[in-house]
């Protein structure tokens, strides 16, 4: 099973990662290829160069970022391959220890079903 | 009465740490099955202590060092045994060369090199195929017994006898816990490659039962590829096979209706079609190109999925290419099967006709005389050549022949249609 995992960390917009935090992120990554799970990744640039499209009824609302507001903003995310959903909460602490303080959310994705 | 949720923890704890802790034992003790034991032995401490202590900070970590104090009095016991066969004139077993103290370095050593080991091991060729795969997923995979018999629709006593006995001919036979260099290493690989795509192919195309597919066999068999792939990541077969894997997992969602009836490659909804494991299955045969592996068996069979992603629309497909592909791995590789492949797509490139003696030059073959998809294949040629009797007499027979429900019901409903 497949689950996309979102990544908001704690500390705000701002701060670029220090050299030690790119390697050991990199190390990480490169680990969890190499274990098969990972299937894709990938960093948000900041929010600043984002922008949220929002459908009312039949209009739009584009709004640009920063988006000062929210508490917590997306900083990368992840697909991975994960035997169970347990293992995926395992794999996701391993990255939470190495990302630091912050919170995943992780949604199983839809896999079409064995077919009977 | 432990809580479920620690349960099921650990369950995962296993799956992920289980193999590298197997490997990195194995090293030491020079038997695989002494070292699963070791390693088990640490996975029930955890089962005791976790559930009050709660999971550690890094349970990899903390089971690795629970394992090497399991070895360590493994080796204390071990001595002792050995003593009282000196005593009894018996023969000193080989573990005797390893010095307690070396333990800790030994186990702290590179350990994807113990886990290629292992993976060598498990696919040794002393083991029968049946024994390599069930060994395979339980040492690298981390199933446990149960899932692998529940996989091959097999009693779980069978599996787990399967596996006693082939932990105890590597024992007998004292296969080296190795990695095979020179010469050996080429055909020792093609062993792996097999095993995994065996894997692969009993979870994408299940032979028996009522199931097309059994998608979790497909994600372990892709996993093992990956992890295969990257510790020996200058062998460009292993990145064919990755590739093949990736390739055809892509098209899992497209293979068969909501109703679970098959769907041809051919009619399969492109959409449907996974772009990342192909985006990723594309990369992996670049990676076997890179290394001067484009005519390995792999990376040709991966060669022809890939001209099946690339295209866009059934009707974009570069038919002469793949025709060109499956002549490159009949010299490679000569099989009655190939052909058969061939012919299909000699039958797109050139027309049916063209097709229809290609495959009738393989009636005679006597390893295709019960293979169901030649007679479905000649009916689909002599279907498209407007033959609709002889077609309808070949779609019954091969509906005779498969041993797959979904399939037959398939098979059955061309021949109605004739």
């Amino acid at each position: 099973m497949r689950f996309l995992c979102i990544y908001k960390p704690s500390k705000g917009e701002g701060l670029p990662p220090t050299e030690k935090d790119m390697t050991e992120m990199g190390k990480f990554v490169e680990e969890s290829r190499k274990s098969g799970v990972l299937l894709a990744d990938g960093g948000c640039l900041p929010s600043a160069l984002g922008a949220r499209i929002r459908r009312t009824g039949e209009k739009y609302v584009v709004t640009d970022g920063p988006f000062t507001e929210s508490k917590e903003i997306i900083g990368g995310f992840a697909m991975i391959q994960a035997a169970s959903k347990q293992e995926a909460i395992e794999l996701t602490k391993r990255f939470l220890k190495v990302a630091g303080d912050g919170e995943t959310e992780i949604r199983q994705m839809y896999d079409p079903p064995p077919t009977k | 009465m432990i809580a479920p949720d620690i349960h099921r923890t650990i369950d995962a704890v296993w799956r992920m740490e289980s193999a590298r802790i197997i490997a990195g034992l194995a090293r030491i003790v020079r038997d695989i099955g002494v070292a699963e034991e070791l390693a088990q032995d640490a996975f029930i401490v955890a089962l005791e202590k976790w559930p009050e202590s709660g999971v550690p900070q890094n349970p990899g970590a903390w089971l690795m060092a629970t394992a090497k104090h399991r070895a360590i009095d493994y080796f204390r016991r071990n001595k002792r045994i050995e003593r009282k066969h000196e005593e009894l004139g018996r023969e000193l077993d080989a573990r005797r060369d390893v010095p307690m103290a070396n333990i800790n370095v030994a186990m702290d050593d590179e350990f994807g090199d113990d886990l290629l080991r292992l993976v060598f091991t498990a696919c040794h060729p002393v083991l029968s195929t049946e024994a390599r795969v069930a060994l395979t997923l339980r040492l690298l995979g981390g199933l446990t017994t149960e899932e692998i018999a529940r996989a091959f629709l097999v009693p779980e006593p069978t599996i787990a006898q399967r596996i006693v006995r082939a932990k105890r001919t590597l024992a007998e036979k004292r296969i080296p816990f190795e990695v095979p260099r020179g010469a050996e290493l080429a055909a020792r690989l093609s062993s792996v490659l097999d095993v995994i795509y065996l894997i692969f192919n009993e979870g994408y195309t299940a032979t028996a039962g009522d199931h097309w597919m059994r998608p979790s066999l497909c994600e372990d068999a892709l996993r093992l590829g990956r992890i295969v792939a990257e510790l020996a990541p200058a062998e460009p077969e292993v990145h064919g096979l990755v590739a093949l894997m990736e390739i055809q997992a892509s098209r899992s969602a497209a293979r068969s209706l909501p109703s679970g009836e098959p769907v041809l490659l051919l009619n399969q909804n492109r959409a449907l079609w996974d772009q990342l494991l192909i985006h990723r299955g594309l990369a992996a045969l670049d990676r076997a190109e890179k290394l001067g592996g484009a005519s390995g068996r792999y990376a040709l069979e991966a060669g022809i999925a890939a001209c099946h992603a690339r295209a866009l629309t059934a009707d974009a497909t570069d038919w002469k290419r793949i025709v060109a592909l499956y002549s490159e791995l009949a010299r490679l590789a000569p099989s009655p099967i190939v052909e058969l492949n061939k012919a299909v797509a000699a039958s797109l490139a050139f027309g049916p006709a063209k097709g229809l003696r290609l495959v009738d030059a393989l009636l005679t073959e006597p390893s295709l005389r019960s293979y169901h998809l030649l007679p479905s294949v000649r009916g689909d040629l002599l279907f498209k050549l407007g033959r609709f009797t002889e077609a309808h007499s070949e779609f019954m027979r091969a509906a005779d022949l498969t041993r797959n429900a979904r399939e037959r019901q398939m098979l059955q409903d061309r021949a109605a249609s004739c």
